[in-house]
């Protein structure tokens, strides 16, 4: 039965989706989502759904309690738990704010819509299958959990009539042996379009923490705006400084190495990677690189610009290289990367200042939908 | 939806009431009716009636019952409208001996929506009232818009609690004549005449042209006194709905929405005394006529868990119902009147007992004519404030927190008090609709101690301003000195004053 209420409930939903979208922007910027996955329920804080009226703040107050105490002992919760607030004081615009659960899924879909991302066409020819099982036949043979007791009742059933030992003032239906039937499956094969995200990041002297932080950021809603267009997706993690190796994901984002950069070393590897495990006709594949954009010679930037023209570029779907603004940095890479491959379907550059660049930069990422 | 009443409650609802009639207590018909925990959800979001305007704030509060449902954190057992028939809900998921405890409750809840005097100007008739709400409301949104008149209700939700809850027990006469006095008042009587006592001096010491620079200054002073309203009003919603350039189904929705905030307000106005009447009569009714035995710890535990207290919330149940027990045992005692308290004697007091047996009659009197305010003045004692280990707290700007700040009786009372007075709202007041001679809206808050929270007074002068239409200004206090919050259709301005205004 469905309820009057479920209208007004519907509309609520739409009016908080429609704040969540505004504060979009700020959202992206937290790191605390990037432990989550999927269907993951997070916690966001919306701002001023509740309707204002002139009242009391909840601060200055206070009121009437019952119970032991002396004057001066602290009474023990916050009276203004109700509000759901930080204890702390926090910014004005912090406050009055509902908490609602989205879903990881949700979350980026609304981040699809609002920053216009377009639905990504997986390539190549969906050779890899999956095998899947499913209930869809009917045996006479079977584990009992498996009975399927409509079928079963139907076969008695026609065996007593057609044999003239049901009787409509008493109808009791026994099945015997040969009524019984089973719930039995069959394997299906399903085409699947594989991806493959390989990223890598600087970690030489130059990138600080903010700076991986920002990384760690933008990576993780790539991420997630990825995985809703493959079924199956890998990541792959490099590290370089002036040599680059694999690493897991957890050292990915917390290593911190030093010492000098040779970006060449990173693309190298890369170019091995794809071309050992994921032969380009079946794997969708993103690079991304992340850098402050100082590499260490001319000579090696023009190596770099080498690989990826002959042995990246050609397999993968689009090659990104997001350039974070560091002190010590030059930014040189970017300039050069633009100035020799900027006539390259498939690569994408952006440059992100700060947190707030976040946003931004997922755009020019995955805005080509490639 | 409605689910017809089993035949074992409906025994229960007659022997429930047969022993509430013959303790005394006077009710309408009662009508029942047994929802799921969904159904009775939407009908609390809905404030308790089945058909209201439709709005998302309903949903919100739909989302926050369901939510807290399914976590077990809270679950509603009963829901009651004042209404003749009264409507009563049942949750199907209760225990019999939770119907039972619900129906004694609710039958005093019924009892006193008939009976107290804050109920008299209520309309009995809310459901329907409610319904044809909602229906009107649907056609504007048909044909208006659902966006520009949900839009509307949003703002007009904004000031729905700016109403003078007093406005239906006032007998408008004396209004009239007050008016005419003022006309009265700008007449020639008044203008200075220099003293002389030679008749024949006057036109000499008092020549025309002075006498006309009187006139015209006493017809200056007079149009500075025109203000508009004459006497500030708490009516805020009366005087938008009077004054703001609405058009016609926008007043008409503003009067509807003003019509339902005055039916819940003395719902506000008495919530201790009615859940604290409804908690002594089901506690009395279930322990002498009802209850099984076997219903005993049931009884018990439930019974417990409403009547729990806090050290951060008063419990309304609790405290109304230990009040109406002490003013039954005083006045079975005769401890009450001139005698009792100007005797010095404590211990002659704690033994007073005159048996005067006439308790009972006290409370049933009490019900029909306090409210909540005048209810915890007359009867909150220092005996009984000790005695429930009564404190008081406020919020310590140092140590970041919450701290008990006093024991003391009269600090107590106060603090109690102060949070009832005017349904525990601000007190807010339109003193000038003509600010400025610009036609803005000036409000001035009555300042008592509580600052008010700033986000949502700008929040509620923006809502305000879309009603009037011109700017909004509203007089207050904050961190003890006096401030004016305005809005101006674009930005908010805070101005802090020298003095006030």
């Amino acid at each position: 039965m469905s309820l009057r209420i479920h209208n007004d409930h519907n509309r609520f939903k739409d009016i908080v989706r429609g704040r969540i979208k505004q504060n979009l922007k700020d959202y992206i910027k937290k790191g605390e989502f990037i432990s989550k996955q999927g269907n993951d329920k997070i916690t966001v804080p919306v701002p001023r759904v509740e309707l204002p009226q002139f009242r009391y703040g909840s601060r200055s107050q206070g009121g009437v309690g019952q119970g032991d105490g002396k004057v001066g002992d602290p009474i023990s919760a916050s009276p203004d738990q109700d509000a759901g607030q930080a204890s702390e004081a926090g910014s004005e615009s912090a406050e009055h704010s509902l908490d609602v659960e989205v879903s990881l899924e949700e979350l980026a879909q609304m981040l699809g819509e609002e920053l216009e991302l377009p639905r990504i066409e997986p390539k190549g020819s969906r050779r890899i299958k999956n095998q899947k099982l499913k209930y869809n036949g009917v045996h006479t043979v079977g584990p009992e959990a498996l009975r399927h007791f409509k079928r079963t009742f139907r076969n008695a059933l026609k065996r007593q009539i057609s044999t003239g030992t049901y009787d409509p003032k008493n109808p009791t239906v026994i099945p015997v042996r040969e009524d019984l039937r089973y719930r039995s499956f069959k394997s299906v094969e399903k085409p699947e379009s594989n991806a493959v995200i390989i990223y890598m990041m600087d970690v030489s002297g130059s990138m600080g923490e903010e700076q991986k932080e920002l990384v760690r950021i933008e990576s993780f809603w790539i991420d997630t705006w990825l995985r809703r267009h493959y079924d199956g997706i890998e990541s792959r993690y490099i590290i370089h400084d002036a040599m680059a190796k694999e690493v897991d994901r957890d050292t990915f984002f917390h290593t911190r190495e030093s010492g000098g950069t040779m970006i060449s070393s990173a693309y190298r590897l890369c170019a091995d990677i794809i071309a050992k495990d994921y032969p380009s006709q079946d794997w969708n594949i993103y690079p991304f690189h992340f850098s402050d954009g100082d590499n260490w010679s001319v000579d090696d930037t023009r190596l770099c610009i080498g690989i990826l023209r002959e042995q990246v570029l050609p397999h993968v779907n689009q090659f990104s290289y997001g350039q974070v603004e560091s002190p010590y940095g030059s930014g040189q890479f970017i300039k050069d990367l633009r100035d020799s491959l900027k006539s390259h379907q498939a690569i994408a550059l952006s440059e992100i200042k700060d947190k707030d660049g976040i946003y931004g930069s997922i755009k020019e990422f995955l805005g080509s939908g490639r | 939806m409605p689910h017809q009443l089993s035949p074992e409650l409906r025994q229960l609802q007659e022997k429930v009431e047969k022993a509430a009639r013959d303790a005394g207590l006077d009710f309408f018909t009662t009508i029942y009716e047994v929802l799921d925990f969904d159904e009775i959800n939407m009908v609390a979001s809905y404030t308790g009636f089945p058909v209201r305007y439709p709005h998302w704030k309903w949903g919100m509060e739909y989302e926050r019952l369901s939510k807290s449902f399914e976590y077990g954190l809270s679950r509603i057992y009963e829901l009651v409208i004042n209404n003749n028939p009264c409507y009563a809900y049942l949750l199907d998921s209760n225990s019999f001996v939770d119907q039972k405890l619900v129906m004694c409750h609710v039958t005093a809840h019924n009892d006193f929506f008939k009976n107290n005097f804050a109920f008299q100007h209520s309309n009995r008739r809310m459901i329907d009232e409610m319904a044809n709400h909602a229906s009107r409301i649907r056609r504007y949104m048909d044909w208006y818009g659902v966006e520009k008149v949900e839009g509307f209700i949003d703002s007009v939700l904004s000031i729905d609690n700016l109403i003078d809850c007093h406005t239906p027990y006032i007998v408008p006469s004396s209004q009239k004549e007050s008016d005419e006095d003022d006309e009265k008042g700008s007449g020639d009587a008044k203008i200075g005449r220099l003293k002389t006592n030679r008749e024949y001096m006057d036109r000499f010491v008092n020549p025309e042209e002075f006498l006309e620079a009187q006139r015209v200054e006493n017809q200056k002073k007079a149009q500075e006194q025109k203000k508009f309203p004459k006497e500030p009003t708490r009516d805020v919603m009366a005087f938008i709905l009077m004054h703001a350039p609405l058009s016609r189904w926008q007043k008409d929705v503003l009067e509807m929405l003003k019509d339902e905030a005055h039916y819940f307000a003395p719902q506000a106005m008495t919530k201790i005394m009615n859940e604290g009447w409804a908690s002594y009569w089901h506690s009395r009714l279930m322990t002498h006529n009802i209850m099984e035995p076997n219903d005993v710890i049931d009884f018990a535990d439930r019974h417990a868990s409403v009547m729990a207290t806090s050290r951060t919330q008063l419990n309304p149940y609790k405290l109304g119902l230990e009040l109406y027990r002490d003013i039954e045992e005083r006045w079975n005692k005769g401890q009450f009147g001139l005698e009792y308290d100007q005797c010095d004697d404590m211990a002659a007091k704690a033994s007073w007992d005159k048996k005067l047996g006439l308790g009972r009659q006290k409370i049933f009197d009490v019900r029909k004519i306090y409210n909540d305010v005048t209810f915890i003045d007359e009867f909150f004692t220092l005996e009984f404030c000790k005695r429930q280990g009564f404190f008081s707290y406020g919020y310590d700007r140092k140590k970041q927190e919450f701290l008990i700040d006093s024991l003391e009786f009269i600090k107590v009372k106060k603090k109690l008090l102060n949070s009832l007075t005017n349904l525990s709202h601000p007190l807010i007041s339109i003193v000038d609709a003509n600010f400025e001679n610009r036609s803005e809206l000036l409000l001035e808050h009555f300042f008592e101690g509580v600052e008010l929270d700033p986000v949502y007074t700008k929040e509620t002068l923006r809502n305000l301003f879309k009603l009037w239409t011109r700017p909004t200004h509203l007089l207050t206090t904050f961190e003890e000195r006096p401030m004016m919050v305005s809005f101006d259709g674009e930005n908010y301005k805070e101005k802090m004053l020298s003095r006030q205004l």
